[in-house]
């Protein structure tokens, strides 16, 4: 057993380090250090960064304009990523209807669709889940009719992030109202222009703006944006789910946010000393040093799997549930730490003497951040999939 | 042995209830909690009125309440309705001002503050002493008759609708009490709703309310850490039912989810800590003016923090996307149980002092 990485990998990682160095901007790397709302501008400029380098479809293969990355190099392009507090690229179109119109699409929609995500022509978001159909997504009910050369939609869709950027929007669909549920989705493409759309912001808790949701009223869109064929959407919607899954431990985001907590316990005074000299409390902060650098394994060991040609299984779904908790737990100490400098809203915090600029949003982050046990299939739902694995037969 | 609460109180409690359900629902309550002043002086003045005030005051000093029972019975309630009015600077304040109710200055400012003519804040805390009191570098200066304090506070909870100001300063015998303006103050909004003040003094005159007061604060911050309890209880309360009436109707798989057992004993969970939690925060009251009520509200403050935390995190985990969003008031509940444990110390300083006190 060798748990170092491979000369070529470690190449790899040289060279990414190199380009961040070059090609971060210091403002985006100081909002990223800051925990701040990325504004579109800032994220559409990150993404024609990495177009340029060619880095950009970090999960498409080289044919179609992607790096061919395998996934260790996908997880080194990550974790420096966020180490060096660059942007998260933003996964709607690249890493989410990419892939699928790669596995599933035609060669038209390809040659249309791909081009136009790389150059940032087109911003997509997602249409799957429904005020009624969360965890139960097969229970969408969003209809879509076929009528001559178009299909007519009608419904609502809910937690669409950053919706109020996008131009277009891939959404599942009930094209078969009878039989199993799973049986009678599809997988449509929608512009966001068409007559019959509307798109309302949802407030989020700590007072933030990024999802929406999305009511459709006799929407009508060709019929030759369906990808795949007709009540195939499941099927597509269940290898999205994989992918969208496969970068959801966040080991990168994980490692850069417990660096930062351990840095801010050698700032934060409380009972006369540092908070890095107070056993109670680095004791919650090197046990969960200790979760995240086994996750980092675990992570690694699954990785090398998926390198060596094995399928997803219910590790991915491990991984979710893992990164997940740890990146909350790590968010909640961070907080704690800052004891009552944590608790003014982020537009009113003023910065205290010697406080990193991302302890103003401490709490937001953290109350932000339950999202991520909550979203890509809750951790609830992730349970369900390892019970099923680990129960059959 | 009775856990009843006594007749004035139950009457107490429901006339309080009965206001703010009335007067001061969850729309009300978010137009207040999040804009300047954070607070609503109409309503305040209503709940001058039924004498929400005069209970947390013992009748020596003006008040018809003040044992740890009342505080209890007012504390609950407001964090049953999530109100944001800063009954908590008032409170310390009044607590700290009773301590030294042989000043005549001292009572002539209770009654003001017991009628709601006067909102009051008590200034403790620095950005380099953020929960104890071993740090505070705000120095007190006297020549002749005149005293004038110098240095920053923060924490200042009730600063920007407070009229009135305490302030804790070092003085030759230790740390005394003023009142005095501040020269500088920012207000800021409580990301869980209410707001708090930074000041800043620079040579600001001051009227001295004593200069060795060091018990008498730490007193009213354990009056303050039993009130945080008792709101804790009255808020995760509320959390906790919210949550089981979700999980009833919440449809998922043909079911509602109430019916899966896995979520199930996840509210046992909660609803177990809950009822701890009151609990110790019932002994907390009982203890307050024992000889050991420090170790008693620890104990309490400790086990709240913990509750308050697992209470809101599961709420909004059950609650799925709809527990993350403004518009549900459950969200507004789970931000403030976390945030409670962020004043006058958090779980982890109550055990430091626990430790402290055990050696």
């Amino acid at each position: 057993m060798d748990l170092s990485f491979t000369t070529e990998e470690q190449a790899f990682r040289d060279e990414v380090r190199s380009f961040l160095d070059t090609s971060l901007t210091p403002e985006l790397a100081a909002k990223g250090a800051a925990n701040l709302e990325l504004t579109k501008t800032d994220m559409e400029q990150w993404h024609a960064l990495l177009n340029a380098k060619g880095w950009l479809a970090v999960t498409w293969p080289v044919e179609h304009g992607g790096t061919g990355w395998t996934a260790v190099q996908r997880h080194i392009f990550e974790e420096e990523c966020a180490i060096a507090n660059a942007p998260r690229i933003v996964p709607f179109g690249l890493n989410m209807l990419g892939p699928v119109l790669i596995k599933f699409g035609s060669e038209a929609q390809q040659a249309e669709i791909l081009p136009r995500i790389l150059n940032g022509d087109d911003w997509w978001c997602q249409g799957y889940s429904e005020p009624g159909a969360g965890s139960d997504l097969a229970s969408l009910k969003t209809r879509a009719v076929r009528d001559g050369d178009e299909y007519v939609i009608n419904g609502q869709k809910t937690w669409t992030t950053l919706g109020q950027h996008a131009d277009k929007i891939f959404c599942l669909v009930r094209t078969l109202a009878e039989g199993k549920p799973q049986r009678g989705i599809s997988f449509v493409l929608v512009d966001l222009a068409t007559p019959g759309i509307e798109m309302r912001p949802i407030k989020l808790l700590e007072g933030g703006h990024e999802v929406n949701e999305v009511f459709f009223t006799d929407v009508r869109v060709p019929a030759g944006n369906l990808v795949g064929e007709e009540n195939q959407g499941w099927t597509i919607a269940k290898y999205l789910l994989t992918h969208e899954r496969t970068n959801i431990a966040g080991v990168g985001f994980a490692t850069r946010d417990m660096g930062k907590l351990k840095e801010l316990t050698k700032q934060i005074k409380r009972n006369g000393q540092y908070l890095s000299e107070d056993t109670l409390f680095m004791a919650q902060v090197v046990e969960l040093e200790a979760d995240l650098e086994a996750m980092r394994i675990t992570n690694l060991r699954m990785l090398q799997s998926a390198n060596d040609g094995a399928a997803p299984g219910p590790e991915a779904s491990m991984l979710k549930i893992k990164g997940t908790v740890i990146r909350q737990k790590i968010n909640a100490l961070y907080r704690s730490a800052l004891g009552p400098h944590a608790a003014a809203m982020p537009q009113d915090a003023i910065a205290h003497d010697g406080l990193p600029a991302e302890a103003i949003n401490a709490a937001a982050t953290y109350f932000n951040n339950r999202k991520l046990s909550i979203f890509g299939g809750s951790n609830e739902i992730q349970r369900n999939i390892i019970a099923n694995d680990i129960l059959k037969g | 042995m009775d856990f009843n609460i006594t007749d004035d109180r139950r009457m107490l409690s429901e006339s309080l209830r009965r206001y703010l359900s009335d007067q001061y629902n969850a729309e009300t309550r978010n137009s207040v909690a999040y804009v300047a002043p954070y607070h609503s002086p109409k309503h305040w003045q209503e709940m001058a009125e039924l004498g929400v005030l005069s209970a947390l005051v013992k009748e020596e000093d003006g008040g018809f309440g003040g044992t740890g029972f009342d505080i209890n019975v007012v504390f609950e309630e407001l964090g049953r309705a999530l109100c944001p009015e800063p009954f908590l600077g008032s409170l310390l304040a009044l607590q700290l001002l009773a301590s030294f109710n042989t000043s005549k200055d001292a009572n002539k400012e209770i009654a003001a503050i017991v009628s709601g003519e006067q909102l009051a804040a008590v200034a403790i805390y620095e950005p380099h002493a953020p929960d104890s009191l071993s740090d505070i570098a705000t120095q007190a200066t006297q020549a002749g008759e005149q005293w004038t304090l110098t240095g920053e506070k923060t924490a200042v909870y009730g600063g920007p609708s407070a009229t009135l100001i305490l302030v804790v300063a070092q003085t030759a015998d230790g740390l005394g009490l003023f009142i005095a303006e501040p020269s500088a103050q920012v207000a800021k909004a409580n990301i869980d709703g209410g707001g708090t003040s930074s000041m800043s003094f620079n040579n600001t005159a001051a009227t001295c309310i004593a200069t060795s007061a060091q018990a008498e604060i730490e007193k009213a911050l354990d009056t303050g850490r039993l009130a945080l309890c008792a709101e804790a209880v009255g808020t995760a309360d509320v959390l906790l039912e919210m949550t089981i009436e979700y999980l009833k109707q919440r449809q998922q798989f043909g079911v509602v989810i109430a019916s899966f057992q896995a979520l199930q004993h996840r509210l046992v969970d909660m609803a177990a800590e809950v009822v701890q939690a009151r609990s110790i925060t019932v002994l907390a009251a009982a203890k307050l003016d024992e000889e050991d009520a420090s170790r008693h509200v620890a104990l309490a403050k400790n086990l709240i923090g913990r509750m308050a935390t697992l209470v809101a995190e599961e709420s909004t985990q059950l609650h799925g996307g709809i527990g993350m969003t403004w518009e549900y008031s459950g969200s507004h509940y789970s931000k403030r149980l976390i945030m409670l444990d962020h004043q006058l110390g958090d779980r982890f300083n109550q055990v430091n002092r626990l430790l402290k006190m055990a050696s």
